[in-house]
């Protein structure tokens, strides 16, 4: 225990220059941190590989595909070459963007009270609601939503959004939440101090700094109800048709198509699959990069 | 700090008053440092008046029975060691303590005469009056010229916004400096000009009272120098309430000094308000041994 304490070799001043002299443990630290960086860097590169094999795959099988037809024609018999997936495009697009105006301002409001505002009980039963909603596996929530409104209302876009929303909640509300957070609270009592209410401080300061990070935890959500299947299953169910309808008639998506082409036997159904996979995960890149974007350029 | 960096660091602003502040700074009797009284002992006029006021952090007590006269359009300094409640006291008298949660207040304070706790009384329209001065500069990430007509803003005051923005700057001696880049960001200025900036947005609402929560203690001292500066300035106009826990500061601008000392209680450290007089009298004749010992530095 004291030999460690007492180094045998005291680290004597060396005075001026000696820069080059380095004592035993100078040198252990130095071999450690170096071995770290080693590690950590073999880690990433392992993690990236998966990763880079995905996108290598899904884009060299995808490309094949895909082509101005594509984005504009439906889904022909699986067997046909040609045709692509508009009737899930629009389903997807059509299903995300209310899904994203449901759950979206819904899941803004409720951080806004939890941080603002609650401090009671209803904030404690909210968070709670929220972490388990993070945790529930989607095919529940596709589940539930065919029990309670399906069963009733009949497969539709309406019911695949209200899914999607469910989905998105959780999401929204907890990063918001930590966005509202980091605001400092100096800034909350400099507006208070001026006399501003608290409302008029949430408006007027909070928001409008919390608003990229918010941004970007919602573009987030939407790239995650983008990709989202099983919900879609019990909900939307799918469709060969273009459908413009609300509710009564099943709705398709790029994700439904992709499991039922990837299911059959014949190539042409396959490589639209592909294609499909290609375009959502496009979709999904671009709104993470611009999700980054948006955060980076906000902290500057 | 050694003779010639002090000359040095002064030299670019040197103006007589400063070099006898800043020779007064190191002189080892504070007594030759007091502001000569020019004000009558007897308060004639009270903004403030705080009876048997104590104040609880849930349930704990932080400050017990202060009673305080604070007499309009003087500088009064609130001094004492760290923790006696200095802050919290300043904090009562524009209901900042509101916001606090688990903070409560016994007794009553007065503002001109009205009850400010009195059950229809707005916090809101209480902290428009009486405006206030942060320890860290806290100015909001937003333009110079905004962050000034943020409170006149908030109130509707919209009418001459530009006469009145400059109004302010100019009474916080900083108008010289920012007046062209009223569009740059108010975090961009130096740690002096923030808080001076602080200052102007506090006169932007033309409040009746400032008060000040250790303003200088996070600036260099030629920024602590231009800050007292500003307060003698604002002297008359406004009333100002200072909380220091720098003696030479209290010292060199107030006109009254109220001196808190920690108490312990059951347990309990508590605040209370030990000596409250003319400051050339707390400083050279204070009655109580309590205030002498912290002044002469035995203490606290
Ligand atoms: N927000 C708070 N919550 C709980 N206790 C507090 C809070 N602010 C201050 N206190 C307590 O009240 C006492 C007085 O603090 P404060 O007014 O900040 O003293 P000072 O400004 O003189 O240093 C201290 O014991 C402190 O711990
Ligand atoms: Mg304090």
């Amino acid at each position: 225990m004291s030999t460690t304490l007492t180094p045998t070799t005291p680290p004597a001043p060396t005075g001026p220059g000696g820069l080059r002299e380095i004592d035993a443990h100078t040198r252990g630290r130095k071999r450690r941190s170096l071995i770290a960086r080693y590690v950590l860097t073999a880690g990433m590169v392992i993690a990236l590989i998966p990763l880079l094999m995905i996108i290598w795959t899904v884009a060299s099988n995808g490309v094949g595909a895909l082509g101005w037809s594509f984005f504009t024609e439906i889904e022909p018999p699986a067997r046909r070459e040609g045709g692509g997936y508009l009737n899930g495009i629009v389903g997807t697009v059509y299903m995300v963007s209310i899904a994203s105006l449901l759950a979206i301002p819904l899941g803004i409001m409720a951080a806004i009270y939890l941080v603002e505002f609650g401090h009671g009980w209803l904030a404690r039963i909210i968070r709670f609601f929220t972490d388990v909603m993070t945790g529930v596996p989607s095919v529940f929530v596709g589940l539930f939503v065919y029990a309670a409104l399906v069963r009733q209302f009949r497969f539709g876009t309406i019911m695949g959004a209200i899914g999607l929303a469910i989905m998105m909640l959780p999401i929204v509300v907890r990063s918001s939440e930590e966005m509202l957070k980091l605001v400092p609270d100096d800034m909350r009592f400099a507006s208070f101090g001026l006399g501003a209410r608290r409302w008029q401080t949430v408006q007027k300061v909070v928001l409008p700094m919390a608003g990229p990070g918010i941004t970007t935890g919602a573009m987030l959500a939407v790239a995650r109800a983008a990709g989202e299947t099983a919900v879609l299953l019990l909900t939307a169910l799918g469709s060969l048709q273009v459908v413009t309808a609300l509710s009564g008639v099943a709705q398709s998506s790029i994700t439904l198509l992709i499991y039922d082409g990837a299911k059959q036997p014949f190539d042409p159904g396959k490589e639209r699959a592909w294609a499909g996979a290609l375009v959502l995960m496009g979709f999904v890149l671009l709104l993470t990069i611009t999700a980054r974007y948006i955060s980076s350029r906000a902290r500057r | 700090m050694s003779e010639t960096s002090s000359q040095t660091r002064r030299a670019p602003e040197a103006a007589t008053p400063r070099i006898e502040v800043a020779d007064r700074d190191r002189s080892t009797d504070v007594t030759t440092t007091v502001r000569q009284s020019t004000v009558p002992s007897a308060i004639t006029e009270a903004v403030f008046e705080a009876k048997d006021v104590s104040v609880f952090y849930g349930g704990t007590p932080a400050v017990r029975n202060i009673d305080l006269k604070v007499p309009k359009g003087e500088i009064t300094a609130l001094i004492g060691p760290s923790g006696c409640g200095k802050s919290t006291m300043l904090r009562t008298f524009n209901r900042m303590n509101d916001l606090i949660p688990g903070c409560t207040l016994e007794g009553s304070i007065t503002y001109h005469g009205e009850d400010i706790y009195a059950d229809d009384i707005d916090p809101a329209e209480v902290r428009r009056r009486i405006g206030m001065v942060f320890q860290k500069p806290n100015p909001f990430g937003i333009s110079i010229y905004d962050n000034v007509a943020f409170g006149p803003r908030l109130h509707g005051m919209k009418a001459n916004l530009d006469d009145r923005v400059e109004q302010a700057l100019r009474g916080a001696a900083l108008w010289d400096e920012v007046k062209d880049k009223l569009g740059q960001p108010g975090v961009a200025l130096s740690g002096g000009q923030q808080q001076r900036l602080c200052i102007a947005r506090a006169i932007a609402l033309e409040p009746d009272v400032i008060l000040m929560d250790e303003p200088a203690s996070a600036l260099d001292p030629i920024a602590t120098l231009a800050i007292e500066d500003l307060m003698r300035q604002l002297r008359g106009q406004y009333s100002i309430v200072v909380v220091t826990h720098n003696m030479q500061q209290a010292a060199r601008v107030s006109d009254r000094t109220a001196f808190f000392s920690v108490d312990m209680e059951q347990g309990v450290r508590v605040g209370e308000l030990v000596e409250y007089d003319l400051t050339e009298k707390v400083f050279t004749a204070a009655s109580d041994p309590r205030t002498e010992a912290y002044i002469t530095g035995r203490f606290g």
